[in-house]
């Protein structure tokens, strides 16, 4: 069963839903790497609303027409983990609620996204044409000067984004238990 | 575009970001298969390939991570190899304006990003001289999700209890895979360097890479490491961009090099699931295709 999300994405959207769960999205995606998340965890001001909203870890492929429209062309996620040291304090402070990566995160915004209501979704990596499908259109671009295109603050509608629910809001963390039972794996076979 | 070397060049790209590899695409689809039906990990590999098809009939970036491009170059002893790498500079330049490459580069004192793709280091080539008269061009597309769990390991190792014989390559590359996890976009391919120093284990590892994943290491040992780190791998249960599953690695490539007697680094080069490599051979003259590989 899948559970279709729809932005404004509020506290009682995404409080039931656990780990392993299919959803979807439609609305709005703002994107944001490294640059974006140094920026807002050391007091930069959001140029759009974030409360409510899902912050996508991604780095798109654009091209630009001739009129000077922007079309994406691959937006595939890009690994999440690199936005620990930053993830929590931006989930607690502007009240972020979704969080789509891939690769998973770590302890902190796991906690963050228990005590603040926010889910962590994962997108298959490297499947980038597939979910620039469901880009319906580019809606403004924000530090494209700054922060070069790749790691710039692209706000995209997007209409029936598919993900799992890799942490959800009740402390559970779909990466940990994988790396628990492939640790024992492990141990077993490095003991052959 | 008037030159037929940039138009070769410029196409190597295209196939390159655009295409995934058959033999990629159906290891993906056998692996496919051996997921349990409704599991993650078969919806998981669904979706790569619902990519890769979709990648190559809108000629789009197969990932938006179009990675760092390393060509490998094989050219007649004596011919002058500069105006071709001037050449693909162009073709790296005309790519990233077609949308087949995204703006992948960043000065790394300024934080700029460099729109072109070219600048002195980027993209990278390595070039040799061999007996031949046609010309032999490799590229390899490596994102930075998967760069960045490569790693090296340095014999004994005493937290893996490795020792310095293919027993302890073998636990180093294991403990490679785990540490991965899902984050270097999981089922990867391992190309892996026994000896060498540091910085040739790390090109030495990734050069295998290029390997189709049929092909097998001539040295009968490494030939059965290979296809046993293989299977282990798979038992790890880390699975598709890891959320468990039987498919964690596609392939596995070993070589040997020599070494000194102090050193002993097994190089672990960890490549995605959307494993971007092609080759071209073409006429040295006037770059005129012969034929594709890969």
């Amino acid at each position: 069963m899948t559970t279709e999300l729809i932005h404004p994405f509020t506290e009682a959207q995404v409080r039931p839903l656990a780990i392993g769960a299919a959803v979807t999205l439609t609305g709005m995606l703002y994107t944001g790497r490294d640059r974006l998340h140094k920026f807002l965890y050391e007091g930069g001001v959001p140029p759009v609303e974030l409360r409510d909203g899902a912050i996508y870890h991604c780095g798109p492929v654009v091209v630009q027409d001739d009129g000077g429209a922007w079309r994406v062309v691959a937006a595939g996620p890009t690994t999440s983990i690199r936005e620990e040291p930053y993830m929590a304090g931006i989930i607690e402070r502007y009240g972020v609620r979704v969080v789509i990566g891939k690769g998973g995160m770590g302890p902190a915004t796991r906690e963050a996204c228990r005590r603040c209501g926010c889910v962590y979704l994962q997108v298959v990596g490297g499947a980038a044409v597939s979910l620039a499908r469901c880009i319906e259109q580019v809606r403004a671009v924000h530090f494209l000067d700054e922060f070069g295109a790749t790691e710039a603050m692209w706000t995209l509608a997007v209409r029936g984004f598919e993900a799992v629910v890799a942490i959800d809001t009740h402390g559970r963390s779909l990466y940990d238990e994988v790396a628990t039972a492939s640790r024992r794996e492990l141990e077993r076979l490095l003991a052959r | 575009m008037t030159d037929l070397w940039t138009s070769t060049l410029l196409e190597l790209i295209h196939r390159s970001s655009c295409d995934l590899p058959a033999d990629i695409e159906s290891e993906l689809r056998r692996r496919q298969e051996l997921e349990p039906a409704g599991s993650q990990a078969r919806a998981t590999l669904a979706t790569m390939l619902e990519n890769a098809s979709l990648a190559r009939s809108r000629q789009a970036p197969i990932c938006q991570d179009t990675g760092t491009l390393t060509f490998y170059w094989h050219v007649p002893a004596g011919a002058d190899v500069l105006p071709r790498l001037s050449q693909a500079r162009v073709a790296v330049a005309e790519a990233t304006r077609r949308g087949w490459l995204r703006r992948n580069t960043i000065d790394s004192l300024s934080g700029r990003s460099i729109d072109s793709n070219v600048a002195e280091g980027s993209p990278v080539f390595h070039v040799e001289q061999e007996a031949r008269t046609d010309t032999l061009v490799w590229l390899l597309q490596k994102g930075g999700g998967c760069e960045n769990m490569s790693r090296q390991y340095s014999l004994p190792d005493a937290r893996l209890n490795a020792g310095r014989d293919l027993a302890g390559v073998r636990a180093c590359v294991l403990d490679a895979a785990w540490q991965a996890q899902g984050h270097g976009c999981a089922p990867g391919v391992l190309g892996v360097c026994i000896g060498a120093d540091r910085a040739e284990g790390y090109a030495a590892a990734k050069r295998q890479l290029l390997r189709p994943l049929a092909d097998v290491a001539p040295e009968p040992e490494l030939a059965a490491l290979e296809s046993r780190l293989l299977v282990d791998a798979n038992e790890l249960g880390i699975g598709p961009m890891g959320l468990s599953g039987r498919t964690t690695l596609l392939g596995v490539k070993l070589t040997a090099r020599p070494r000194v007697p102090a050193s002993f680094f097994v190089t672990v080069a960890y490549m995605c699931w959307a494993c971007r490599r092609r080759g071209v051979r073409a006429q040295t003259a006037d770059g005129r295709v012969v034929e594709w590989h890969g």
